[in-house]
């Protein structure tokens, strides 16, 4: 077996998650001859999708000799994401999707609602958050004036155009900030806490006073409109069973275009010469008997978890899982929905997110709700109380699976010194189009070019289709 | 996806058409791509390197004047080599095709453990059949046949299987592998995209009117 293994290939890739195996799917389709490793005997790394007697095991919390999942059905009706992220429908990941026809193997549904908190506890409000001027003057977000002050804005929005100052209220768009164009509006705080939060999805008010940041800010908005515009409900769409299955998509796509895939294979050693990595020692395990091998590369990319040394926390996530028998309260009974909770309306400096999916995705039995409350921690203990206001929210919950806080890694150095190029962890947006933008980035630094993702199977012959 | 029905096949008074999902397990070199390859194309090429670039095919049969089934056949694009198909693989298949080669002893042990797979990983209904390919090359050199006929057969009947052994290269029995499946098929439902009837459809990814565009050279 061993023998079949190359002696060198073009790319190592270390892990699979998505971030991953998009980049392995396009440097095949480039014709570079990619080897993907992972550690796990399953696609996804972070971002698996797993099933809930995995879920228990992971977190470990049920007593010795139970078995708590055999009440909930059979194990495999179940696929939870351990990242909770939606897919923005006019998104670059949606982009991707298409012009590398990943589409094929994957079916997707919309999400049926986006909604904010205004207030909080028992003052809180939960509302669908506007998308475009109609619903603005529906809102029970703003009262009568406001919603004419932000139907006004959302219309600009809609008529921005960053090369022509007219279109620009008078602003230096390169230095002014945000908070002054709201302020042209005369929005109030409130309201600004949902376009920010909700629309622009910002996780927390730096963006208020950043100068120059007021353009990306109005495009932000611009692709949450575009994206509930594209099917109507909400702006995101989800895979049917799990986030899981994009990885497993795109690693397909590597492998039609010849991508070698292990999985259950650990790295025992980077092999450098003159401080670049030239390759790896492996080992296979769950084959009899177990198969140890050595292959070079002209580069290695990789998630953080296989380069301890070469990666710093940025931060820690802190998440719960929790299994519902009904939908999320103030959501229209929606079979799944995103509502965001704005930093400012419970006094904390991040966004609290619940994303929640059901049966209507495949990822659970009928009768069935998982809603993930993520947000960034901001103390150092006592973590649970940080994601209060979003599990106030739940009603009651079946199971609460919630481990320490997790770390989000970045890379020490860009690669080109040592020829290995690290993905970031799975941030706390909502959506991914942040681990597009990490896929483009590590493309541009390992391939020397930028990625283009429109046609990019295009004019690639295909030997049978 | 484009679809190409068949002409007269189109679903209306009194015609059935299904989809299906047909997957593809067997050992490497046995001739998986090959059996797909005469099936769809019916070609065959004897150096053909391992698959690349092609893991999903379509092919239409006509049972009958009414009857049309049609197969979305998925191929292991060699992910099988280091057990690292994907659970996205067995997903919702309807029916699987188990390759075995017939010169050579231990792939119909490979392909009995495929089988205990699909039934652990897929469907509870599915079909499965099992083919014992190049069945051209014991009929030139009969002492090069490894596994007996009715070794195989008693095999698969135990199992509940499908039984043939085909050649790819001279189309043997290719084309009644894939008849047989498709009569066992239940052919009332349509699957695998609409699984289970009821459903909110899935939404189309693909740019309004641009449809045509992001397939690739055919997207049939």
């Amino acid at each position: 077996m061993a023998d079949e293994i190359a002696k060198e290939y073009d790319v190592i890739v270390l892990g699979t998650g998505l971030t991953e195996c998009i980049l392995s799917g396009v440097l095949s389709v480039k014709g570079k001859k990619v080897l993907h490793i992972d550690r796990n005997d399953h696609y996804g790394g972070e971002a698996a999708s797993v099933n809930l007697e995995t879920l228990f095991k992971k977190y470990g919390n049920y007593a010795a000799g139970t078995e708590p999942w055999k009440q909930y059905g059979r194990p495999n009706d179940w696929n939870i994401d351990l990242v909770p992220k939606f897919l923005m429908s006019s998104g670059e990941l949606t982009n991707i999707l298409v012009s590398t026809d990943v589409t094929r193997y994957l079916e997707f549904k919309q999400v049926a609602g986006s909604y904010v908190q205004q207030g909080a506890a028992s003052k809180a409000t939960i509302a669908k958050v506007p998308s475009d001027a109609a619903e603005a003057l529906r809102s029970p977000l703003m009262g009568i004036f406001e919603k004419r002050r932000m139907k006004s804005f959302i219309e600009w929005v809609g008529e921005f155009d960053p090369k022509d100052p007219a279109t620009h209220k008078g602003l230096n768009m390169s230095t002014c900030t945000m908070k002054e164009v709201f302020d042209k509006f005369s929005l109030e705080t409130g309201t600004k806490d949902f376009v920010g939060h909700a629309m622009a999805l910002y996780l927390n008010d730096n963006y208020l006073d950043t100068p120059g940041a007021a353009p990306e800010t109005i495009e932000r908005i611009r692709l949450y409109g575009q994206s509930v515009a594209r099917y109507g409900k909400s702006p995101y769409i989800y895979p049917l069973y799990g986030l899981g299955e994009l990885p497993q998509g795109f690693a397909r796509l590597s492998a039609i275009y010849g991508g070698t895939y292990m999985l259950n294979t650990s790295v025992d050693e980077l092999v450098y010469e003159n401080g670049k990595a030239v390759g790896i020692k492996a080992t296979m395990a769950g084959v009899e008997p177990e198969m140890k091998f050595e292959t070079r590369a002209k580069m290695i990319l990789g998630d953080p978890s296989y380069f301890p040394d070469k990666v710093k926390v940025v931060g820690h996530v802190l998440r719960a899982i929790c299994i519902l028998k009904h939908p999320l309260a103030s959501t229209n009974d929606a079979d799944s929905c995103q509502l965001i909770i704005p930093q400012s309306q419970v006094g904390r400096k991040n966004d609290i997110y619940i994303a929640c999916v059901s049966s209507a995705h495949n990822v659970c039995p009928k009768g069935y709700w998982i809603a993930i409350v993520s947000t960034i921690a901001e103390t150092t203990a006592n973590h649970h109380l940080e994601l209060a206001p979003g599990i106030e929210r739940l009603g009651k919950i079946e199971e609460q699976f919630m481990g320490p806080p997790i770390p989000l890694y970045e890379p020490l150095e860009d690669g080109r010194n040592d020829n290995i190029f690290i993905s970031k962890s799975y941030d706390a947006t909502s959506h991914f189009e942040t681990s597009t933008e990490d896929v483009k980035d590590i493309y541009r630094r390992c391939a020397g070019e930028e990625l283009v993702v429109e046609g990019l199977r295009e004019g690639i012959q295909m030997s049978q289709e | 996806m484009a679809t190409r029905g068949p002409p007269g096949a189109r679903p209306g008074m009194g015609n059935r058409f299904a989809q299906f999902k047909l997957v593809l397990l067997g050992e490497s070199a046995v001739g998986k791509s090959s059996i797909v390859l005469r099936f769809v194309k019916d070609q065959f090429d004897s150096y053909r390197e391992s698959t690349i670039g092609a893991a999903f095919l379509t092919q239409t049969i006509a049972l009958d004047e009414n009857t049309t089934v049609k197969f979305e056949i998925w191929d292991t694009a060699g992910q099988e080599r280091y057990k690292s198909l994907a659970p996205m693989y067995y997903r919702n298949a309807n029916c699987a095709v188990v390759v075995y080669d017939i010169t050579q002893a231990a792939s119909l042990d490979k392909a009995k453990s495929w089988v205990k797979e699909l039934q652990r990983q897929a469907n509870e209904n599915i079909i499965i059949a099992l083919a014992g390919n190049k069945l051209d090359l014991v009929q030139e050199q009969p002492d090069k046949r490894a596994i007996q006929t009715a070794d195989a057969q008693a095999y698969a009947k135990e199992a509940g299987l499908l039984f043939f052994e085909t050649s790819a290269k001279t189309a043997e029995n290719v084309q009644n592998l894939f008849t047989e499946i498709a009569k066992k098929l239940p052919l009332d439902q349509v699957g695998p995209r609409h699984a289970r009837p009821g459903q909110r459809p899935g939404v189309s990814l693909a740019p309004e009117g641009a449809n045509t565009q992001v397939g690739g050279p055919c997207a049939c």
